[in-house]
């Protein structure tokens, strides 16, 4: 199972507490994990990638055992500690304001 | 007994504060979506506990929420968990998508930039959701940028009345200040297949085919702001109301200018009267006397407070030109708040009752249609929208 980290308001949108876990079919890639996570919480489809171009959202990054994947391809494969569960897929929101 | 509820849609966050006839004693729920922008929350006049609401944020986009106990309880439309592992989620109701061309596949079409270069139209959020006269299950959204969507399966699922932006003067649209937003959704209770709808900055439009084909109902409106005054396209509509008892009879808050139809907008005549600046966003009707109506004046474009700190509703008993100031229970110095385009509504108990929320995070109640005034909250986050429900 792998754990994903969301913002806290999308806890709230998805009626959870604290990580989710999310099993992935074959190859743990940011689109697989993102996939997993949208058949979970289907509310959460649309929050975090667009609904059609499936495109991260502007102000949302990825991060994983202390690397920006952000920018990468969506069939990148996280790194093996997140595939094994032992660290997180964090989903964070940029900070803005003072 | 009646009661009235009213939905207040804030910057962070959605409230329900309820009350009986009276009106003097409240009961504040909330917030509801807590930290969330709530554009707009509005009931069914099918059935008053179904309610839809406009949640969104600049981080996560929109979401659509839907109750079914008068706001007591929410779900997401569609967004439960599928019971089977790797079945498809069914979460769609907050996909708002813009049809493309039957022909070419290609975007129907482009809008005005603020430099005035063609755009592509880019959905951004929900501001204002109009349920159904008839069906419970049926409601629009009017989104930004402009367009109208239709679900009639309680919000599960949205298609876009595209024939608004398709019928040929969207490259003219161009967003306002606050952005490209369809705002106005007026449903004629007497003709299903009429309904209007306003943009800032386009107009006012209108379908007489249940939303198939539509034409601009701006004549008559003159804005010195724009290069062509009395162009087609290009008004910047705040708002339109109606009485429901006289679908035909409409009243706008423009930019500048209060301004009246008395043919379903087809022709638009100035109404600001005696008014101190008719600059605004609010405009509503009174329940029971439909030649009543309200607005707050604003001091001009570039300051969006009440004039001399003075936070004063206007009211014409003649539909408009002779107008009257409301001031009691209201502030009369160093107030320099904004009453937003959706933030007035009425309800239809025997006195009518009349509401405004500020941005300053007051909601403002007069049970006696104007005469006095007296605040339901005051620290709220700034308001965005206030609708009311009457409940018997």
């Amino acid at each position: 199972m792998i754990q994903v980290i969301l913002p806290a308001h999308l806890r709230t949108l998805a009626r959870v507490d604290g990580e989710v876990a999310v099993n992935v079919e074959g190859q743990a890639t940011l689109r697989s994990v993102l996939d997993a996570l949208e058949a979970q919480y289907p509310v959460l489809r649309g929050t975090i990638r667009d609904h059609v171009t499936l495109q991260r959202r502007p102000f949302l990054r990825f991060f994983a055992c202390q690397e920006d994947l952000s920018l990468e391809p969506p069939d990148t494969p996280l790194p093996d500690a997140v595939a094994r569960g032992s660290e997180p897929f964090m989903i964070i929101g940029a900070i803005a304001g003072g | 007994m009646s009661k009235v509820r009213v939905l207040v849609g804030t910057r962070k966050g959605a409230f329900i504060l309820t009350a009986d006839g009276k009106r003097e004693k409240w009961d504040v729920s909330g917030p509801h979506f807590a930290g969330w922008e709530m554009y707009h929350v509005k009931g069914s006049p099918v059935d008053p506990n179904r309610l839809y609401a406009s949640q969104t944020s600049g981080w996560f986009g929109q979401v659509i929420q839907r109750s079914s106990d008068g706001g007591k309880t929410w779900e997401t439309p569609g967004g439960e968990a599928m019971p089977t592992p790797g079945s498809m989620p069914a979460g769609a109701s907050n996909k708002f998508v813009y049809d493309v061309s039957p022909s070419t596949g290609k975007p129907l079409t482009t809008h005005q930039w603020y430099d005035g270069t063609q755009h592509p139209w880019e959905f951004k959020r929900v501001w204002h959701l109009e349920p159904s006269l008839t069906d419970a299950d049926t409601v629009y959204a009017g989104v930004e940028d402009a367009a109208l969507f239709k679900s009639t399966d309680g919000a599960k699922s949205w298609q876009e009345l595209s024939g608004l932006r398709g019928h040929g003067t969207g490259p003219k649209w161009q967003p306002g200040a606050g952005g490209m937003c369809l705002h106005s959704i007026l449903l004629d209770p007497s003709n299903p297949q009429r309904i209007y709808i306003a943009i800032s900055a386009a107009g006012a439009f209108r379908t007489d085919d249940g939303g198939k084909t539509w034409k601009p109902i701006n004549q008559g409106l003159k804005s010195t702001y724009i290069p062509d005054p009395t162009a087609e396209i290009g008004h910047c509509v705040h708002h339109i109301a109606m009485h429901p008892s006289r679908p035909g009879v409409l009243f706008m808050q423009k930019h500048w200018d209060v301004m009246r139809s008395d043919n379903a907008g087809d022709m638009w005549r100035e109404v600001s009267g005696n008014l101190p600046t008719d600059f605004g966003f609010v405009i509503d009707v009174h329940a029971h006397e439909p030649e009543t109506i309200y607005v707050v004046p604003i001091k001009s474009d570039g300051e969006h407070f009440p004039m001399d700190g003075k936070l004063r509703v206007y009211r014409s008993r003649t539909g408009g030109n002779e107008w009257e100031p409301l001031t009691k229970g209201l502030p009369q110095s160093d107030c320099y708040v904004n009453v937003l385009r959706d933030a007035m509504a009425v309800d239809s108990l025997d006195s009518c009752g009349v509401y405004f929320g500020t941005t300053g995070g007051q909601v403002y109640c007069s049970p006696n249609a104007g005469d006095t005034w007296a605040p339901i909250v005051h620290d709220l986050p700034a308001v965005l929208s206030v609708e009311v429900q009457t409940i018997q």
